[in-house]
């Protein structure tokens, strides 16, 4: 079991209030991330659930029991850290066994359970070797080997993935989530990349300036965002933001479209009276995307993403028309105004 | 473009440190050659380099003279048995300074290295008055416990950098895995600051083993180190250089040979987490 309560968690450092009020609820088994821009109190949060920093204010509870109190080790938790903190004077067996001897398990246990996990995570070969031998992607597994050997009731992980290379980084994050499945433990894991987000989480939760701004599956924060931050950080390349006239004939004060939701017309002739001229600055042609960045006049710059090649150039005029069911529309506080 | 290196710079530069490296060592050379030189040769003018009668007669009247042992033995319980002590203080007092500083911890390293800045002739009076109430004239505690407390400072100061350098992470890794303070000392910590320790324990070493206002001031004979045993031939009757180098060859062998053996640990302690 691992079901984590955060309830009026707040966290500041003398006058600063990182953390102003948290609450939260994950679920048993679940597979939570913590998203947001940095500097926004994600990886303090984490050290606050982890007992690595004490709260200033309000509980979190484990399995329902408040554990504020409780130091790191008592937690029942395991941590992955960005810079994998190996130890490393030991071998891979003894970075794995470390936990395990400190909890004074009987030494034929230790091996068993070390030996488990290499195998999970394909060390066995390296067991004996010092985490300077290992490569990047080795020494993150034994990171996780730590973590799994104690059969936490959750895993805590901060931005494992960031020192990786982009292409360890797409590999090692179906392992984790594969290992997450497979072990049916709770984690809860903090990035600032929202592709990590979008792929791995259960739900993410998006926290900016030290508020939780929205708590939900990834397709609810990319289809109903509850505010303009949230609507801004989800989805890639950023949602447009439009002001003024359009915005007002909708009944909001700001408006906003993915650039995913726009139908361009590329020979210029108006279809509608709800298209938006304007003329390409820049197209990015990826093959499989093309990315338009379209001065809009009065609207500003718009991004457009079509998919395929779709024969637009530099310079060429374009009407983009905004999938009317795809149109979201924020108040002028910023929350999003629904139907 | 890559720096040129001639075959001419290389020899010119390779010369120049040898040159260097045969200064600083020269001092060290004359001594031990001196305490093979006849009392007659020591003094003359020129004097020879290698061309001279070679002789241990020295070494025998030393040895003949004084208790090289006895004072070889002093000097490694007082060097040793301060350092040791030290270490036992400073390993604490660094990891917490270093781990959980306060807005004070810089304040207090530099009050502690202050105390280093006062001439230690300032408190002889004060210091011999306590040592001869408290009986601890002529003893090695005392002097373990003087020497000690006089290097606590570099020794708190050198850890403390050591410990500087290691990720906190690692710490909080030990501490997640379950450690305590004292275990994360132990199997973490101390393992990690290896080279560091070795170099500062060395160093301590070092300077306790050739300290010498002290040991000169506070003892005579019970327990009187290397250093009272070279002081002894400069004096009552005079002079005798070869007999003086002789004893100084034999107080600094122990030392020297130490450091020959630790000198890569030594080295890679004073370089620690220059190179990552």
């Amino acid at each position: 079991m691992g079901r984590i309560t955060l309830q009026g968690v707040q966290k500041s450092f003398g006058p600063v209030h990182i953390i102003k009020g948290a609450d939260l609820e994950v679920p048993d088994g679940a597979f939570v991330v913590f998203v947001g821009p940095s500097g926004c109190g994600k990886t303090t949060l984490l050290r606050l659930i982890a007992g690595l920093e004490d709260v200033s204010g309000g509980k979190i509870l484990i399995d329902g029991k408040n554990v504020v109190d409780v130091p790191p080790a008592k937690r029942g938790l395991s941590m992955v850290f960005q810079s994998y903190a190996l130890y490393p004077h030991m071998s891979v067996r003894g970075n794995i066994a470390f936990g395990l001897k400190m909890a004074g398990l009987p030494k034929d246990e230790i091996n068993r359970k070390v030996e488990a996990a290499a195998a999970t995570l394909n060390l066995t070969p390296y067991l004996d070797r010092k985490p300077r031998e290992l490569s990047g992607g080795q020494r993150q597994r034994v990171a996780i080997g730590r973590a799994i050997v104690r059969e936490p009731k959750a895993f805590l992980f901060d931005e494992p993935l960031s020192n990786l290379d982009a292409a360890l980084r797409v590999q090692m994050r179906l392992e984790v989530t594969r290992l997450q499945k497979e072990l049916g433990t709770t984690a809860i894991y903090v990035t600032h990349d929202q592709v990590e987000a979008m792929t791995m989480a259960d739900k993410i939760v998006v926290l900016n300036a030290g508020k939780i701004e929205q708590y939900g599956s990834p397709l609810e924060l990319y289809e109903r965002p509850t505010n303009l931050f949230v609507a801004g950080f989800i989805g890639s390349p950023k949602m447009n933001f439009i002001t003024g006239e359009p915005a007002a004939q909708r009944g909001a004060t700001t408006i906003g479209v993915r650039p995913e939701h726009f139908r361009v017309n590329a020979d210029g002739q108006s279809s509608s009276n709800q298209a938006w001229p304007g003329k390409v600055i820049i197209a990015e042609h990826l093959g499989s995307d093309t990315f338009l960045y379209v001065d809009a006049g009065p609207l500003g710059t718009l991004t457009v993403r079509c998919a395929g090649e779709i024969g637009v150039k530099m310079g060429d005029t374009v009407l983009l028309s905004p999938d009317p069911n795809r149109v979201y529309r924020f108040d002028a506080s910023g929350n999003a105004v629904h139907v | 473009m890559a720096r040129k290196v001639t075959g001419r710079s290389v020899l010119i530069s390779t010369l120049a440190a040898w040159l260097l490296g045969f200064l600083i060592f020269f001092p060290i050379l004359w001594m031990v050659l001196t305490s093979f030189k006849t009392e007659l040769e020591a003094f003359a003018n020129p004097p020879s380099f290698l061309l001279f009668h070679w002789t241990t007669e020295n070494y025998a009247t030393v040895q003949e003279r004084s208790d090289y042992l006895h004072h070889a033995f002093n000097s490694i319980v007082i060097a040793g048995g301060s350092t040791l002590v030290a270490l036992l203080i400073a390993i604490p007092a660094a990891w917490s300074m270093a781990f959980s500083p306060t807005k004070r911890t810089k304040d207090i390293l530099l009050w502690m290295l202050s105390t280093k800045m006062m001439p230690p002739v300032g408190v002889l009076v004060p210091i011999y008055l306590i040592y001869r109430d408290f009986g601890l004239l002529d003893t090695r505690i005392g002097l373990v416990f003087l020497l000690c407390l006089g290097n606590l400072p570099i020794v708190i100061w050198m850890l403390f950098t050591y410990f500087k350098e290691i990720p906190k992470d690692i710490l909080e890794a030990a501490r997640m895995d379950g450690a305590t303070i004292g275990r994360e000392l132990i199997y973490v910590l101390t393992p990690m600051a290896i080279p560091g320790l070795a170099s500062t324990m060395l160093l301590n070493l070092i300077l306790a083993w050739n300290e010498a206002f002290w040991t000169l001031n506070l003892t005579t004979l019970d327990a009187a180190p290397l250093t009272t045993f070279i002081a002894s031939y400069s004096s009552p009757e005079g002079l005798f250089w070869a007999k003086l180098s002789a004893a100084s060859t034999l107080a600094v062998a122990p030392i020297l040979i130490i450091g020959w053996f630790s000198q890569k640990q030594l080295v890679r302690g004073l370089t620690f987490g220059a190179v990552k």
